[in-house]
């Protein structure tokens, strides 16, 4: 039987410097299918999507559009041929119009100048067909992330593509908002646009594709036809292995209250968040993309401010204005982006692990740095989170993102004065090997005593480790979960429901 | 819906508005201050003339700073190809009116592409490079002086196109505001511009060839100066290896008050021109209403830091409101 193939890639090998991002993969793709991608975080889903759409070149392999080999040269050559890709993290211009936004890069223009009512016009009717609540005119950088993501698809319609890759699309929308995304899918499904669907939810998958392919480390292990694999057949695929043994939870003996929250807010962000972590204690906090996890907790250590709420340690209420202050305090931070607010890439291991404390171990009236006492200092901590590194002095930037993960950890313990440790997205674009290193210095930080905040879109590590769960949506809190109560759907139900409970109630 | 937006939220809602305000304001007093000797026809053509310069240069300075660049090398540009057309004019005799503008206009062309270029392709921050390029022209102008000067007698015939009087410096002006105020608004090319400030990696994803923009836009900024050098002899009606010296941080000034943001990806043609305006219209109000000149530079200052402060104090406003439409 020969199919009839849109799209087919042969022996794709792209390589990053120091990284096979992808190896040998294949992919086809039939005409008028929607075809799920899976694969776990860093298994290389969105590089294969930027080698098709020609945003990076592959350094091996073919790619066919319609039975021909296409060589793209960049991202116009692909966008020319009919393909569009909707990106995970929305690639927008936050300056400019939503117009602007649909139709930058092929505008209506006649006679050299741009139409912009006739523009204005076609974008009304693509938000009108999203059922989109916002209006051409709207600033872009004043829209949430949902309403962002409907932007890009708007883009992607507006081209007329023939392929449509849609990148975590409904990572950051609601039940409904998904929904009606599920809509425009099998509506475009019907005028013969072939879809490629990258999302970590099942729901997507089961409610829209027909096959879906899996990658894992970098390599292609197989399509399956949707109606005919079990779940959890596909997970072992994309796992690789049974998830049990991913977590080293241990059984620790929950302390006394070490944290508090009560009724933070802060307009546009959050509103009347509250909860608590005892000593000993790993508490999870997930929720969709944009719920207002990280935006919290930045207020919480006063790198943001807070228009209003208390914070509490150890039943004592204290005021944070900045992040010296929540450091004192003992609350530490382990922030999302750690190449960006977790390390100084250029320093060295050493001076970067001891950062926090290096006016405290300076010696006399004027400060000098004491080198001795902090080359000890980092490297006691340093071994102990067992980093690869070979000396102290190697700077940041030469770790791995795993590695990297370890030394802002060291930095973190090397604050002797510490109680709550806040890891916001820890494991994120670590790969395996490293990730189960994280869970194991998670839990034998649980056992020293420390109250652990653990901030996950990935449903797996939240339920692996967490003896305790918040959900949030939209700004608020909308559930707490003992992790015996606690399931996928649950919290995902959580996750986007409307219906909340209050602030104060959450607080067990 | 009711879509007539309430008068304040026009005021608040554009920066073009707000400032116009402003500088209505601003007039108004000065012109009671000066006991209504402000507002004449005479005046009002020398601030347009005195000010030409900038004017000009602003609008390149605009294109600059949208794709959140600087370039502090403008003067210098100016000052080269101000030597070079009074030296050929001194020297050789060189007279056609015409061809003196083309020439410095290819020469501010080289000055500012080798800005662009270095800029785009060596990744160097831009202010660092037009550092280097604003000694190197301005020494480069000194060179060509070989210590003298073109006076007046020297450029006679080339400074009848910009002497008091003449209607050539305001036709410059109001062709170059026009195409720029088009080209900004309803060309591709005036987007990407846009589209490249406010988010570089999304433009490149988009197939928008970065690089060629940012070379485009140092290449238009060396135009403008380039022309302004000859606009620059032609209405003083000399060449001096000093001249117009520091007067870049006046365009910069004009295009931040007229609401471009040094992050890129916000300012427009009309605040650039209300913000040039502004800065001119203070320069010759303030002798105007009695103040000694040797007040002018601070209230300068402090005026500038007052409308920008506003400016940021109304975007935040309007941020904030953006955030309170937000569904929680």
């Amino acid at each position: 039987m020969s199919e009839d193939l849109i799209l087919e890639l042969k022996g794709i090998t792209k390589i990053f410097p120091g990284v096979k991002a992808l190896n040998n993969v294949q992919f086809q793709l039939r005409r008028g299918e929607v075809h799920a991608l899976m694969g776990e975080n860093g298994a290389g889903k969105s590089t294969f999507i930027k080698v098709i759409t020609g945003v990076h070149a592959a350094e091996e392999g073919h790619m066919y559009l319609n039975g021909k080999e296409v060589h793209f040269k960049g991202p116009k050559d692909a966008l020319e041929a009919g393909i569009a890709a909707v990106y995970q993290h929305p690639t927008t211009y936050p300056t400019l119009s939503v117009t602007e936004n649909i139709f930058i890069g092929h505008e209506f223009v006649k006679r050299g100048m741009i139409q912009w009512r006739q523009m204005n016009q076609e974008a009304k009717k693509l938000l009108d067909r999203l059922d989109a609540d916002f209006k051409p005119g709207d600033e872009m950088g004043t829209l949430s992330v949902a309403q962002q993501q409907m932007v890009e698809i708007a883009k992607a319609l507006s081209t007329n593509a023939k392929i449509i890759i849609l990148d975590e699309p409904t990572a950051a929308l609601t039940a409904n908002e998904s929904e009606k995304l599920y809509r425009i899918v099998d509506q475009l499904r019907e005028e013969g646009v072939s879809i490629i669907f990258i999302s970590h939810r099942m729901e997507d998958m089961y409610r829209l594709a027909s096959r879906v392919t899996v990658f894992r480390d970098s390599q292609y292990i197989g399509t399956y036809d949707v109606d005919k694999i079990t779940e959890a057949e596909l997970i072992k695929a994309m796992v690789g292995r049974e998830i049990s043994d991913m977590y080293p939870k241990p059984q620790v003996k929950i302390g006394d209250e070490v944290f508090r929250i009560e009724g933070m807010s802060r307009t546009g962000y959050f509103k009347d968040v509250s909860l608590n972590i005892h000593a000993g204690e790993i508490v999870g906090l997930t929720g969709l993309v944009g719920a207002g996890r990280t935006e919290t907790m930045e207020a919480v250590c006063g790198i943001t401010k807070a228009d209003g709420g208390k914070v509490f340690v150890d039943g004592k209420e204290v005021h944070i204005k900045n992040p010296a202050d929540a450091m004192k305090a003992g609350i530490v931070l382990l922030p999302e982006d750690r190449q960006k607010q977790g390390l100084i890439l250029g320093w060295g291991l050493g001076d970067n692990v001891i950062l926090p404390v290096q006016d405290e171990l300076a010696k006399g009236p004027f400060k000098v740095k004491n080198e001795a006492k902090e080359r000890e200092l980092a490297k006691k901590y340093l071994e102990e989170v067992d980093t690869k590194a070979v000396t102290i002095f190697d700077p940041g930037s030469s770790l791995s993102g795993g590695n990297q993960q370890k030394v802002v950890v060291a930095k973190a313990l090397v604050q002797d004065n510490m109680k709550v440790l806040i890891m916001d997205e820890p494991t994120k674009g670590v790969d395996v090997g490293a990730k189960a290193e994280i869970y194991s210095i998670m839990g034998d930080l649980a056992k020293k005593g420390y109250g652990i905040l653990l901030i996950s879109s990935e449903m797996a590590e939240i339920l692996g480790m967490s003896d305790r769960i918040y959900t949030m949506c939209k700004g608020r809190i909308t559930g707490c979960l003992d992790i015996q109560e606690a399931s996928q759907e649950r919290l995902l139900e959580l996750s986007m429901e409307n219906s909340r409970t209050t602030g104060k109630e959450a607080v067990k | 819906m009711n879509q007539k937006k309430s008068l304040w939220k026009i005021i608040t809602g554009s920066r073009e508005v707000s400032l116009l305000l402003i500088l209505i304001v601003m007039l108004i007093v000065v012109q009671i201050l000066s006991r209504g000797t402000f507002l004449t026809p005479t005046n009002i053509g020398q601030i347009f003339r005195n000010n030409a310069l900038t004017m000009l240069m602003a609008l390149g300075m605009l294109c600059v700073m949208l794709t959140a660049g600087i370039d502090i090398s403008i003067t210098s540009t100016l000052a080269f190809t101000g030597m070079i057309i009074g030296m050929l004019q001194k020297r050789a005799g060189f007279t056609n009116t015409f061809a003196l503008f083309l020439l410095a206009a290819l020469i501010g062309i080289a000055c500012g592409f080798l800005n662009g270029l270095i800029i785009s392709k060596g990744h160097l921050a831009p202010i660092i490079c037009t550092m280097g390029f604003m000694y190197i022209w301005r020494g480069l102008a000194y060179v060509v002086s070989n210590n003298q000067w073109a006076s007046g007698a020297d450029v006679a015939k080339f400074a009848e196109f910009g002497k008091d009087g003449s209607v050539g410096p305001y036709i410059i002006l109001i062709i170059a505001y026009v195409v720029f105020f088009i080209v900004m608004k309803w060309t591709t090319f005036g987007r990407r511009i846009y589209a490249v400030g406010s988010n570089a990696d999304a433009a490149r994803v988009s197939g928008i060839n970065v690089d060629r923009v940012l070379i485009q836009v140092y290449t238009i900024m060396g135009l403008l100066a380039g022309l302004a050098g000859a606009l620059s002899v032609s209405i003083y009606a000399s060449a001096q290896p000093n001249m117009q010296y520091g007067k870049e941080m006046d365009v910069i000034a004009a295009c931040v008050i007229g609401g471009t943001s040094m992050n890129g990806g916000r300012g427009s043609v009309v605040g650039t021109f209300l913000g040039a305006l502004f800065y001119a219209v203070l320069a010759k109000a303030l002798p105007l209403v009695g103040l000694d000149s040797i007040w002018q530079n601070l209230i300068k200052g402090v005026v500038v830091l007052a409308v920008v402060l506003i400016n940021v104090l109304t975007q935040r406003t309007m941020d904030r409101a953006a955030l309170e439409r937000r569904e929680m």
